[in-house]
């Protein structure tokens, strides 16, 4: 099967962009590094596209560091993600990230902010997001808004994202110099989607944990970091257990999945703090 | 008012060292341009979703897959294919260790294996095995069972260096 698009445009600035997917008329895509969308268009699972081409806008890529926080330009790539040097001191989290996604060519094209637009659920960089507490700055008609990142993932593919607006960069705080980042994840082979991971951020004011491949979205475990914020190690794994709802597939079942969450949740735990967990 | 979304896109590019234009369809992927227009049938169109790395070519100095990016979007852009990196003869002691460690069957990964290959070699050193798998792990091969690739590979990085030296 091949790809059928409606049309494509080339946008040669964020402006140029807003102004191409306004004149779409509901049928523009936003086409960055492609790594996922051509892949769904080659399966005709996204059809006659009007294509937005934003992958030379300059502006979007690269990372500044903005005192308390690193501004990430939404079509940063995944290789420059890991080769950051800010991004390996201040959010090791996502250089550890990149190298468990897919492999070297596809890394080269694949953006940041795509990869959070796409919003796949068993995908690295929305469940990083989710546990560094990320702030996304979008460009729509009226303007520039922001959107914690709680409140960005609405569904399988959904986010609170408009037909007519662009993700334009993402804010994390910079990490603590004690601060612990540790990303954990099962996958059958080097490169596959993982059947689990997890993320646990271990800060001064407490802990985070963020799950991918359990659900719909990637998920916060809220229950399990109170856990943790008491220093209960157990109760944090059961609250874990407790809290995700995977679903069963080709890959995994509910019940594996599950009880892998807990021991991922151990091993990050252990990793972080040094303790035996 | 905005430039309309164009069904034909036309490109300006670079392929093996060769000027080229050409209109090509909005949804048309490198492979298939590469392939059904210019002839280079070297790099393969298999998966056509990025997994198996068949259609691997090199785009403004790295490895891309060739199914998941548009022609459309190679406006500018200069293009290596197996076919160059043949005739350049870039990559010949990796052919020909590929050959001497009978690191091919049936052939069908290797354009995509060698330009992959290539981008991990041109990083300088020698990389462990491990390294190398986890480089070729985007890479598919029904046939070898990867030994004989990774042999081949290693052996090369292990002469590049030996060269650098002397």
């Amino acid at each position: 099967m091949k790809a059928s698009a409606g049309g494509y445009a080339r946008a040669n600035d964020l402006s140029h962009a807003m102004e191409l997917l306004a004149s779409s008329k509901g049928m523009g895509r936003v086409l960055a590094g492609g790594q996922s969308l051509v892949a769904a268009m080659n399966m005709r699972l996204s059809t006659d596209d009007m294509l937005v081409d934003i992958s030379r806008i300059s502006e979007l890529s690269g990372v500044t560091d903005d005192g308390e926080t690193l501004r990430i330009g939404a079509l940063t790539k995944h290789v420059e993600i890991g080769a950051n040097p800010l991004i390996q001191t201040y959010a090791p989290l996502l250089a550890e990230a990149v190298s468990c996604i897919a492999h070297a060519a596809i890394r080269n094209r694949g953006t940041i902010g795509g990869a959070l637009a796409h919003a796949d659920p068993a995908a690295e960089f929305p469940a990083c997001m989710l546990a560094l507490g990320a702030t996304l700055h979008i460009c729509g008609p009226d303007g520039e808004r922001s959107v914690e990142i709680e409140d960005f993932f609405q569904d399988l593919f959904e986010t609170s994202l408009e037909e007519d607006e662009i993700l334009t960069a993402i804010t994390i705080p910079k990490a603590a110099t004690d601060e612990q980042q540790v990303l954990l994840e099962v996958a059958r082979r080097s490169g596959d989607y993982a059947l689990v991971g997890l993320c646990l951020v271990v800060r001064s004011t407490g802990h985070r944990i963020s799950l991918l491949s359990v659900g719909s979205t990637p998920v916060l475990a809220r229950n399990a970091m109170a856990q943790l914020d008491q220093g209960d190690v157990d109760g944090a794994v059961a609250a874990l257990r407790d809290e995700i709802d995977p679903t069963s597939d080709t890959q995994a079942s509910a019940s594996y999945r599950r009880h892998i969450a807990g021991i991922l949740l151990r091993r990050a735990v252990a990793q972080a703090i040094g303790d035996i967990a | 008012m905005t430039r309309i979304f164009d069904d034909k896109v036309d490109i300006d590019l670079t392929v093996n060292g060769e000027p080229v234009e050409a209109r090509v369809p909005a949804g048309q992927h490198v492979i298939d341009f590469l392939r059904q227009d210019l002839g280079l049938t070297g790099a393969h169109a298999s998966c056509e979703h990025g997994v198996c790395g068949a259609c691997t070519v090199q785009v403004d100095g790295t490895s891309v897959r060739g199914c998941l990016m548009l022609a459309a979007q190679l406006d500018g852009a200069d293009v290596w294919t197996i076919e160059g990196l043949s005739d350049s003869e870039t990559i010949r002691d990796l052919q020909e260790a590929f050959i001497a460690r009978n690191a091919l069957q049936c052939g069908f990964c290797t354009p995509g294996m060698l330009v992959a290959a290539e981008e991990l070699l041109a990083l300088g050193g020698v990389p462990e095995r491990a390294a190398i798998r986890e480089h070729l792990s985007g890479n598919y091969c029904r046939c070898t069972g990867y030994e004989a690739i990774v042999d081949a590979i290693e052996t090369v990085a292990r002469q590049r260096a030996g060269k650098v030296q002397a």
